[in-house]
């Protein structure tokens, strides 16, 4: 019998040929003929475009053609981009034009498209369109943004509310009327980026022979895309092709359909040749979505033993310009904050605000850091003021293990009541605990200030809704070679997609790891597809790619019993072969199988026999199957520098049956690698009329290989019982929890000054802010001087 | 993010780029282009010629002569960091220049390139300002020898014109065991200084400052010697006391204010790290004063 | 110019990058620009046998050098000490920056045969990396080490 896969530490399929230099990124894909493409963009923030002047950048030597909105096909200028999540909450049902019509409402926003020989002409000639703009004034702030009085992004709309709405359940007022202590906090979380090291890039090209049109895409969601590009283009869904080749990291940005997609393709159409746009990292800053912007206005109510007795307050969400994606983030941000803890009674006024800024969208995490944020800081308040350990205090107050499936009383983004389907968070938090060696740290922390180091620790919880619907595909194939080929509509930025597939084929099938062969984001693989977002893959795809291997094993082993004249449950399957296990024991290859299962022309095939050996399987998830974990964090912080360190980063994680665990340590360690970033460093900055102003590497500040510890990782294994692989998914909680644990371990360290933090980015210089007004150099002064 | 068209000139000698650069118009001067280059791209700076330095062999190179340390303009970086010579008689510049950037940009930045470019937070401008050191300048019209602090003239400005090169540079050496201490804080390794602090001490007998060096990069247009501490300590005995007095000098700067620090902080950085990079200096300073 | 021991002539516009170079005008696309301003590593190539961004050089700049690219590492088609490192310890997920990175740990690999992991991680510095959290590419780096070492005494 072959080795089981799930579960085991496979090395990937993908690597050798990214070791190489061998990947096949958009910008890689060679088509002779090529033109290139620059987008002029808008350099205001809000304005109407009056003209647009063409002339001398056409007479720029190499320049094709310069195209407006007026030359682009009429559902493009008549209509905007698609809404993919639309919500009856939403009061403003506002998308852009692939290119500007008339308005245009953040700094970035497509005008025009220059398409030359090569992208540096391109670029000359984009600098050569003279645009004539009327500015209007611009709204940069969200909390200006539904103040009284405030411009309007659009200056169609009477305000800046994109939607309001309330997720309650439970008395809550009643609750904060009888705890005995109420604590408010008010917080804020930055606006930051995915920031993939590969940039958005499109190639089109239009084929006459076969009028089919292909579109390579770094994309997340190629399926999508099609569907989209389709309904904007007037195209059969059926004369596209979407081929999201390797894709450099997505984290969210790239599941979301954008102007330039259909626009491209557009310009290959119209000028009969190939075109390609790679976007460079300036307008990747300027244009690519983004997300975190919320203001929280919370309070946790308590009893005297710090037992949650309800959670109320007002969310403001920044949605940037439109609302490409929806309300998406901060619902699940509403959804996400009562976590792993009993909370009796929740209420929670959100508002969606539009801003002249790029529209945000779901980046790892999706509104859940936020949220988990938010309830964190309470817990860790309420602890700090009833004199209650932080663990403890959690502890106190988790959903038991006993009480699952639990009903947390709110209806999540699917639709469905949220309900979570399994999970063990006492057990996930002690395990984070007992790597942390939290009880041996206060002595620590009491050494090190006995030296003048200050370090402390910091705890986050959180629960995510993970592998969400509507479906993923899986086509499982044998093949005549002995292969067996799989495609499905499951894409990958890194998530070792074709590995963690494989895997389980070869399982399911009966086949080697290495016959395996998966192609993945290609519309023209398998014929439905949905794409990555959610940490759903592993859901959808994984346990689809189950359903198809064991019919397709089904399938063998009829056809084998067939052929070799016994029972079906005499022939057992392993390593590409089907044996009986009577007689002398003959044997059939996959290979053999695959030829036999074509029939024979003119024959009639055999009673059951199905043609081929084929199957495809589409899982429906019932409902987001939930994912669970804890992170322990120690810092030390320079308070004379405000410099943060994070000496220690412990991981408990619940992603359910894990199908390989080199893949899913990779995630929750990149996972962790972005929550620093947003805890410590990450923070896109607009002035205030909504120019952006930190637009390079330079200025926006990822982690560095110093920045980030290796995490220690626990699993904590509560399959789900909502899906037969018992798998939930696990690219996203790395991140959620990092901006909460990091912020408290920072506040624990400054614990002598008394210093609340309650916001991120936590800066250096933030940090000294807070700790001159708490008065501390005074104190610290002096210690320098008796150390010097 | 491509440049725009320019022409490029690769001359073998040094008088044919002063030629070059005394007839062409709007040209800029490539050394390493770590920094110009990345700008070009950005498309801020478009010249319509390049003079690429690279070919032209008297610009390159470390000697010692009569106690100073010179150094050919294109004299790459990572070529400083690793030189025998920089570490022994210079130590506070080997100390500064494993905070330039990264591995990659120090294999090809040059000292010249850097100290043109002048950034007020980078570390080798701030470092010649510290040592005193001279900038050598040619043109077809012949040589000039500037200080460090004549040739910071601003913002990413230097006294130079426009048909001038930077030459060599040249560290006079401090006495052999002076102490010195280099600081800065930066957001991540290899970025820009916040702000930095670098100090160079030599102590007499009793611990007395005989002269002192205090240098500070991101609190101002270009880096600035703290003078007003330098005068506190010269001639005073060295203690923990006095250099706090040094240190509490920089409440006088006023700083810029940019995206990544407001003015209070740089302030308060100059500061700790005055305070940090001379307590490093008396310590090294003394220490080899003992032996 | 020389790449991965090669002789290219071409000829080109001054202001043709060599990163652009490299990719477009020869067709060895594993070199990748990830920003195009110098900071995020992904276009790291050896030059005359010292890394450098091939963002921040004109090609011309490099007429008569010898360039290493990525694709020079895996002689015969055979995963190098490095190379295999990284599958092993899955210090890549979407592979982008991994050229550059592959090319920064040879130069450092070559020049300090036994770098603690403080050595290895300000070297990386130079490289961004948003997949992996860089502990797995860390790791690599050290446990390559410790084989190049083992491979030279054997």
């Amino acid at each position: 019998m072959g080795v089981k896969q799930f579960g085991a530490r496979v090395k990937r399929v993908e690597d050798p040929a990214l070791l190489k230099g061998q990947g096949r990124f958009v910008d890689d894909v060679k088509m002779p003929g090529v033109l290139h493409a620059c987008f002029v963009r808008t350099p205001f923030a809000h304005a109407f475009v009056r003209n647009i002047d063409s002339t001398a950048a056409l007479q720029l030597e190499g320049v094709v053609a310069v195209f407006t909105a007026a030359d682009m096909p009429q559902r493009m200028r008549d209509e905007r981009m698609p809404m993919l999540v639309p919500n009856a909450a939403i009061a403003a049902l506002r998308t852009q034009h692939a290119l500007a019509t008339h308005e245009i409402c953040y700094a970035g926003q497509t005008v025009a498209v220059v398409i030359a020989q090569s992208r540096y002409i391109a670029e000359d000639a984009a600098a050569l369109v003279d645009v004539d703009y009327e500015t209007l004034p611009a709204i940069s702030d969200l909390r200006s943004a539904v103040a009284p009085g405030a411009a309007v992004a659009h200056s169609d709309l009477p305000d800046n509310i994109a939607s309001s709405f309330k997720m309650e359940y439970g008395d809550v007022d009643a609750a904060f009327a009888s705890a005995p202590h109420v604590f408010e906090e008010k917080l804020w979380q930055h606006r930051g980026g995915g920031m993939a090291m590969e940039t958005r890039a499109v190639l089109a090209t239009h084929d006459p022979a076969t009028d089919m049109l292909t579109v390579w895409t770094g994309s997340q969601t190629p399926h999508i895309g099609r569907r989209m590009m389709a309904d904007m283009l007037d195209r059969s869904v059926e004369s596209i092709r979407c081929i999201a080749p390797d894709v450099g990291g997505g984290f969210g940005p790239k599941a979301i359909f954008y102007a330039e997609e259909p626009v491209i393709a557009a310009c290959a159409l119209k000028l009969g040749r190939p075109v390609k746009w790679v976007e460079d990292r300036r307008e990747h800053f300027m244009c690519a979505t983004q997300e975190r912007d919320q203001y929280w206005d919370v309070a946790l109510a308590v009893d005297a033993q710090g037992r949650i007795q309800g959670v109320r307050g007002a969310l403001l969400h920044d949605t940037g310009a439109f609302v490409p994606w929806g309300i998406i983030m901060p619902y699940i941000a509403a959804a996400t904050m009562p976590g792993p803890y009993v909370v009796p009674s929740y209420r929670l006024d959100v508002r969606v605000a539009l801003t002249n800024k790029v529209a945000t969208t779901p980046v790892r995490g999706a509104g859940r850091p936020q949220a988990v944020f938010a309830m964190e800081r309470l817990m860790d308040r309420a602890a700090r003021e009833l004199g209650i350990d932080p663990a403890e205090i959690r502890r106190r107050n988790f959903v038991q293990p006993e009480q699952m499936p639990y009903s947390v009383g709110l209806m999540f983004r699917d639709g469905k009541p949220l309900i979570y389907d399994s999970g063990d968070y006492p057990k996930g938090q002690s395990e984070a605990l007992r790597i942390a060696d939290y009880e041996g740290f206060r002595a620590r922390q009491s050494a090190a200030l006995a030296q003048g180091r200050y370090i402390g620790i910091g705890i986050g919880n959180y629960v995510e809704g993970t592998g969400l619907g509507p479906f993923e595909g899986v086509t499982v194939r044998v093949l005549q070679n002995g292969k067996v080929a799989v495609a499905t509509g499951a894409t990958q930025q890194g998530q070792g997609t074709r590995t963690t597939l494989a895997q389980i084929v070869a399982d399911s099938v009966g086949c080697r790891f290495e016959d395996v062969v998966v192609t993945v984001g290609d519309t023209a693989a398998i014929a439905n597809g949905v794409g990555a977002f959610a940490s759903r893959q592993a859901v959808n795809a994984g346990n689809s790619a189950t359903l198809a291997g064991t019919a397709v094993q089904a399938q063998i082993v009829q056809l084998a019993a067939q052929t070799l004249g016994v029972a079906p449950e005499d022939i057992d399957v392993a390593d590409g072969q089907a044996m009986a296990r009577t007689g002398n024991k003959p044997v059939l290859t996959f290979g053999e199988l695959a030829r036999l299962s074509q029939g024979m022309p003119g024959f009639s095939m055999q009673p059951g026999q199905t043609a081929g050996l084929e199957n495809t399987a589409y899982f429906t998830p019932p409902q987001a199957a939930y994912c669970s974990g804890t992170h322990v964090v120690e810092v030390e912080v320079d308070p004379e520098t405000g410099g943060v360190k994070i000496l220690r980063y412990s991981v408990a994680h619940d992603a359910g049956n894990i199908i390989n665990p080199l893949i899913v340590d990779g995630q929750v360690q990149g996972g962790v690698a972005h929550g620093v970033g947003n805890a410590l460093f990450e923070w896109m900055k607009y002035d205030e009329q909504g120019q952006p102003l930190t637009t390079s590497f330079a200025d926006y500040l990822i982690p560095m290989a110093t920045d980030v510890p290796t995490c220690e990782i626990a699993h904590v294994e509560t399959p789900s019982p909502l899906n037969p692989l018992g798998v939930k998914g696990a690219g996203e909680g790395g991140t959620i929890p990092a901006p909460a644990a990091i912020l408290a371990a920072v506040e624990d360290a400054l614990r002598p000054f008394d210093v609340h933090v309650t916001e991120t980015p936590l800066t250096p210089e933030r940090i000294v802010e807070l700790l001159e007004a708490a008065g501390a150099y005074e104190q610290i002064n002096s210690q320098i001087e008796e150390r010097a | 993010m491509k440049p725009a068209p320019f022409d490029y000139h690769r001359p073998i000698s040094l008088d044919e780029a002063l030629d070059l650069l005394s007839n062409l118009e709007n040209a800029k001067i490539l050394a390493g282009g770590q920094s110009l280059i990345a700008m070009m791209n950005f498309r801020f700076v478009q010249p319509d010629h390049l003079v690429d330095l690279a070919r032209i062999p008297e610009l390159t190179g470390i000697e010692e002569r009569d106690g100073v340390i010179r150094i050919g303009a294109m004299t790459r970086q990572r070529d400083l960091e690793f030189s025998d010579v920089i570490a022994q008689r210079l130590p506070l510049v080997k100390a500064g220049l494993a905070h330039v950037g990264h591995r990659q940009t120090r294999n090809r930045g040059t000292i010249g390139g850097s100290l043109s470019h002048a950034d007020p937070s980078a570390e080798l401008p701030m470092l010649a300002l510290a040592q005193d050191a001279t900038i050598e300048v040619r043109s077809t019209r012949g040589a000039r020898r500037l200080p460090a602090r004549e040739f910071l003239r601003g913002y990413l400005d230097v006294a130079i014109e426009l048909d001038e090169i930077v030459t060599a540079v040249e560290f006079p050496c401090w006495r052999a065991g002076h102490g010195w201490g280099f600081h800065e804080f930066a957001r991540r390794h290899g970025d820009f200084a916040i702000a930095g602090a670098a100090a160079l001490l030599e102590l007499g007998e009793d611990q007395t400052v005989e002269r002192v060096s205090i240098t500070l990069n991101g609190v101002d247009v270009t880096p600035v010697r703290l003078t007003s501490a330098e005068d506190v300590m010269r001639g005073r005995r060295l203690d923990a006391e006095l250099i706090c007095a040094a240190a509490a000098e920089t409440r006088h700067l006023e700083p810029l204010e940019d995206a990544h620090a407001g003015a209070v902080y740089r302030r308060h950085l100059a500061k700790m790290l005055t305070q940090r990079a001379l307590g490093d200096a008396a310590k090294a300073g003394a220490l080899i004063a003992s032996v | 110019m020389r790449v991965n021991g090669v002789h290219y002539e071409r000829e080109i516009e001054p202001r043709m990058t060599l990163g652009d170079f490299l990719r477009h005008e020869i067709g060895l696309t594993g070199t990748h620009l990830g920003c195009e301003h110098g900071v995020c590593g992904a276009c790291t190539v050896l030059i005359d046998g010292r890394t450098g961004r091939s963002c921040l050089a004109f090609a011309m700049q490099e007429d008569g050098s010898e360039i290493t690219t990525v694709e020079s590492l895996a002689q015969g088609g055979e995963l190098n000490i490095l190379q295999q490192a990284f599958q092993d310890h899955h210090a890549l997920q979407c592979g982008f920056c991994t050229p550059g990175m592959l090319m920064t740990l040879t130069e450092l690999l070559r020049d300090n045969q036994n770098p603690n992991e403080t050595e290895v991680r300000e070297t990386l510095t130079g490289n961004l990396c948003r997949c992996t959290g860089y502990a797995a590419i860390v790791e690599a780096a050290l446990d390559a080490a410790q084989r190049l070492a083992a491979a030279r005494e054997a």
